[in-house]
C-alpha cells in the first residue's frame, strides 16, 4: 500500500470510531433540517412569484445538505493543530513524505469519515420519513457520485488551507471562523444558490464554495442535468488545483520560518 | 569520509515579545516588539561513521536546534551542513529515509492506535521491503522486550514503555544514523538502563552512528566516547570525557569516613570541599601531591574507617564550564 493510502485508511478508521460525536451530529442536523424546511415552507406559502426551484426540490436540497454537512470545510485538522501547538509536528517533517500531500491526505480523511457516519442514517430517515426524493434518473445519480468526489477533493483543499494557516497563527481560530462564514453562505447551506438574486449569480458561480454543496446537490436533483457534469467537475478540480498551487507556496514559506514550539 | 559535516552553522529565531499584564497585551495589538534569539552561533564539527556522541549543554543552548537542523526539519540562516553526503533541508525526502529520530518529549507513534499498527504504518511510509521489515521488527521486539506492548494503544503506555516503542519505531527502516534528543527524560532508573543498554548495543553491534542530547550525565558516562558541549549557540568543548575533565580541572577527590564525627581535618595540599558528619570530601591536585602520599598522611593523623579516591562527577565539571561561559 502506498504511504498516503496507508495514512488515509488509518486516519479514516480512527475517525470512524467517534460514534457519540456522530450520533450527536446526526441529532443536531436533523433538528436544524426540520427548522430549515419549516422556514422554506412558510416562504413558499407566502410567495406569489414563481421561484427557480420547487418546494419539493428545496426539501430534498435541505436534507441532502444536512446529510453531507461533514463535507463542509468548517474546521482544521485537530491532530495537526495539536502537533503544531506542542511541537510534535517535527515528526511530520522527519518522514520521507511530501508535507503538502500528507496534510491533504489527512484532510480527505477528515472530510470523508464523519460524513459517511452521519450521511447514511440521514439518508434513511430523510428518505423514508421527511420527503427527500431520490435522483430523477440513474444518470443523475451517477453524475452526483462524481460531483461528490469532486466536492470532497475541493473541500479537502480548503481544509488544508486553514490547517496551513496554523503555521502562522497556531490557534487558527480567526481563519476558521472566516472560512465557516464564507462557506455557509456561498455554498448554499443557508439558502440554495438558485434562490439568490440574479446579479449575485456570476459571483456565486465563480467562487469555489458552490462546488462543495450546491453543485453536487443540484446534480442529484437533476436541476443541473447529468450532461453538464463536466462543467461542474471542471470548476471543482480547477479550484482544487489553484488552491494546491497556493498552498504549496505557503507551505514552502511556512516551513522555512518554522519555529518548533516547546523546545 | 565523515558522515556528518557541519561548518559555521547559524540559526536565529525572531520571537514576538509580549509584555506582562493586560496593558502589555493591549499594547501588543498595536506594536509588536521582536527579540532575536541566536540559537546557533557558528557551530562546526564532523562525525565519523560508528561514533556515539553526546551533545550536551544547558537548556536553550542550541542542542535541539542542531538536531532539528541535522534532521532536515529546520533551515539554518547560514553555514554548511552535509549528512551522508546530502544537505538535509534541501533534499529532505531523500535525507530522512536514512536517519532515525527520537524526540524524548514527544512520541512519533499514533496516539490512538495499537503499537503494532503504528509500526505497520511506518513500514508503509518508509516503503520497507516486507522481508526486511519482518526481520528488523522481530529483532527490535526481542531487544526491547516489546512483545507484551504490541496490542496496547499508545496512550495507555507508561513513559518508559512508550520510549522503548519510540526507539523501535525510529529504527524500523534500519537507518545508519540515529538522532536521540533527550531519550531518557523523565524515565525511571530501570527504563533509563534499558534505553542505555539498547543504544550501546545498537552502536557496538550494528555500527549505527548515534547523536545523543541529554541532561543526564550518567547517560554520557555510560555511553559516549565523545562529548560535544554547547552553550549559547557555540561549541565550548569537543573531545573525550577525559579531555573535558582535563580542560576544566585535573583535581581528584579523596573521600574519607572518619571514626569520630567531630574531628577536624586539614592538610596543606588538600581543601575540605564538604563535610557531612563522618564523611569528609577533600579536593587535591594530583600534580602537587600523590594520592598515596595524601592517604598515608591522613591515615597517620586520623582514625579512618574507609576512604576512596574519585574523579569529580561530570556534573561538577559541566556546571563549571557553564559557569565560565555565562560569566
Amino acid at each position: 500500500m502506498s504511504a498516503y493510502m496507508a495514512i488515509l485508511s488509518a486516519r479514516f478508521r480512527m475517525l470512524l470510531q467517534y460514534r457519540a460525536a456522530a450520533f450527536a451530529g446526526f441529532a443536531t442536523q436533523l433538528f436544524w433540517g426540520l427548522i430549515r424546511v419549516m422556514i422554506f415552507e412558510a416562504f413558499y406559502r407566502s410567495t406569489t412569484q414563481p421561484q427557480p426551484m420547487q418546494f419539493s426540490q428545496v426539501v430534498t436540497y435541505v436534507w441532502l445538505s444536512q446529510a453531507l454537512l461533514g463535507m463542509i470545510p468548517w474546521n482544521v485538522d485537530s491532530e495537526v493543530r495539536g502537533m503544531i501547538r506542542t511541537g510534535t509536528v517535527v515528526y511530520e517533517l522527519a518522514r520521507p513524505l511530501d508535507l503538502y500531500a500528507l496534510w491533504y491526505t489527512r484532510a480527505i480523511a477528515q472530510r470523508s469519515a464523519p460524513t459517511v457516519l452521519r450521511a447514511i442514517p440521514m439518508f434513511i430517515v430523510a428518505g423514508l420519513l421527511l420527503g427527500m426524493q431520490p435522483p430523477p434518473s440513474p444518470a443523475s445519480a451517477a453524475a452526483w457520485v462524481v460531483a461528490t468526489v469532486g466536492a470532497l477533493l475541493l473541500s479537502a483543499a480548503l481544509t488544508t488551507l486553514m490547517t496551513l494557516s496554523l503555521l502562522w497563527t497556531i490557534s487558527g481560530e480567526g481563519i476558521v471562523r472566516l472560512m465557516a462564514a464564507l462557506v455557509t453562505i456561498f455554498s448554499g447551506l443557508v439558502l440554495p444558490l438558485p434562490l439568490f438574486p440574479n446579479w449575485a449569480q456570476p459571483v456565486l458561480n465563480f467562487l469555489p464554495f458552490r462546488g462543495i454543496i450546491d453543485a453536487p446537490l443540484r446534480v442529484y436533483m437533476g436541476h443541473i442535468p447529468p450532461a453538464q457534469i463536466g462543467a461542474v467537475l471542471a470548476h471543482q478540480i480547477g479550484w482544487t488545483l489553484a488552491l494546491a498551487l497556493l498552498e504549496r507556496a505557503l507551505l514552502a514559506r511556512g516551513t522555512r520560518r518554522l519555529v518548533v514550539q516547546g523546545g | 569520509m565523515s558522515q556528518i559535516v557541519v561548518e559555521n552553522l547559524v540559526k536565529t529565531f525572531r520571537v514576538a515579545e509580549r509584555q506582562a499584564g493586560t496593558w502589555g497585551a493591549v499594547r501588543g495589538l498595536v506594536h509588536r516588539r521582536y527579540r532575536t534569539v541566536h540559537a546557533l552561533n557558528g557551530i562546526s564539527f564532523a562525525l565519523e561513521a560508528g561514533e556515539l556522541v553526546g551533545y550536551i549543554g544547558p537548556n536553550g543552548a542550541g542542542k535541539s536546534t542542531t538536531v532539528k537542523t541535522l534532521a532536515g526539519i529546520l533551515v539554518p540562516d547560514s553555514g554548511r551542513c552535509e549528512v551522508l553526503g546530502r544537505v538535509p533541508w534541501r533534499e529532505r525526502l531523500a535525507h530522512v529515509r536514512h536517519i532515525g529520530v527520537v524526540f524524548g518529549q514527544r512520541t512519533q507513534l499514533w496516539w490512538d492506535l495499537p503499537v503494532i499498527e503504528s509500526f505497520d504504518l511506518l513500514r508503509d511510509i518508509y516503503r520497507v521491503p516486507k522481508a526486511d521489515y519482518a526481520r528488523t521488527r522481530e529483532e527490535l521486539i526481542a531487544l526491547l522486550n516489546l512483545q507484551p506492548l504490541l496490542d496496547v494503544p499508545v496512550r495507555q503506555l507508561s513513559l518508559g514503555q512508550r520510549m522503548r516503542c519510540d526507539l523501535a519505531a525510529s529504527l524500523l527502516h534500519a537507518p545508519p544514523l540515529l538522532f536521540l534528543d533527550e531519550p531518557t527524560i523523565g524515565l525511571d532508573a530501570v527504563s533509563k538502563l534499558a534505553v542505555r543498554d539498547f543504544v550501546k548495543r545498537l552502536n557496538r553491534e550494528r555500527g549505527v552512528t548515534v547523536i545523543l542530547t541529554t541532561h543526564d550525565m550518567d547517560d554520557i558516562e555510560a555511553l559516549c566516547t565523545r562529548v560535544i558541549l554547547i552553550g549559547q549557540g557555540q561549541i565550548l568543548s569537543d573531545g573525550t570525557l577525559e579531555d573535558l575533565r582535563g580542560r576544566v580541572t585535573r583535581e581528584r577527590w579523596l573521600i574519607v569516613d572518619l571514626v569520630d564525627a567531630d574531628e577536624p581535618v586539614c592538610d596543606p595540599d588538600a581543601d575540605v570541599l564538604r563535610r557531612e558528619d563522618h564523611r569528609v570530601t577533600l579536593r587535591f591536585d594530583p600534580a602537587c601531591v600523590s594520592s598515596a602520599a595524601l592517604i598515608s598522611r591522613i591515615t597517620a593523623r586520623h582514625a579512618v574507617r574507609d576512604l576512596f579516591v574519585q574523579n569529580p562527577p561530570i556534573e561538577e565539571i559541566i556546571a563549571r564550564l557553564y559557569g565560565d561561559s555565562y560569566a
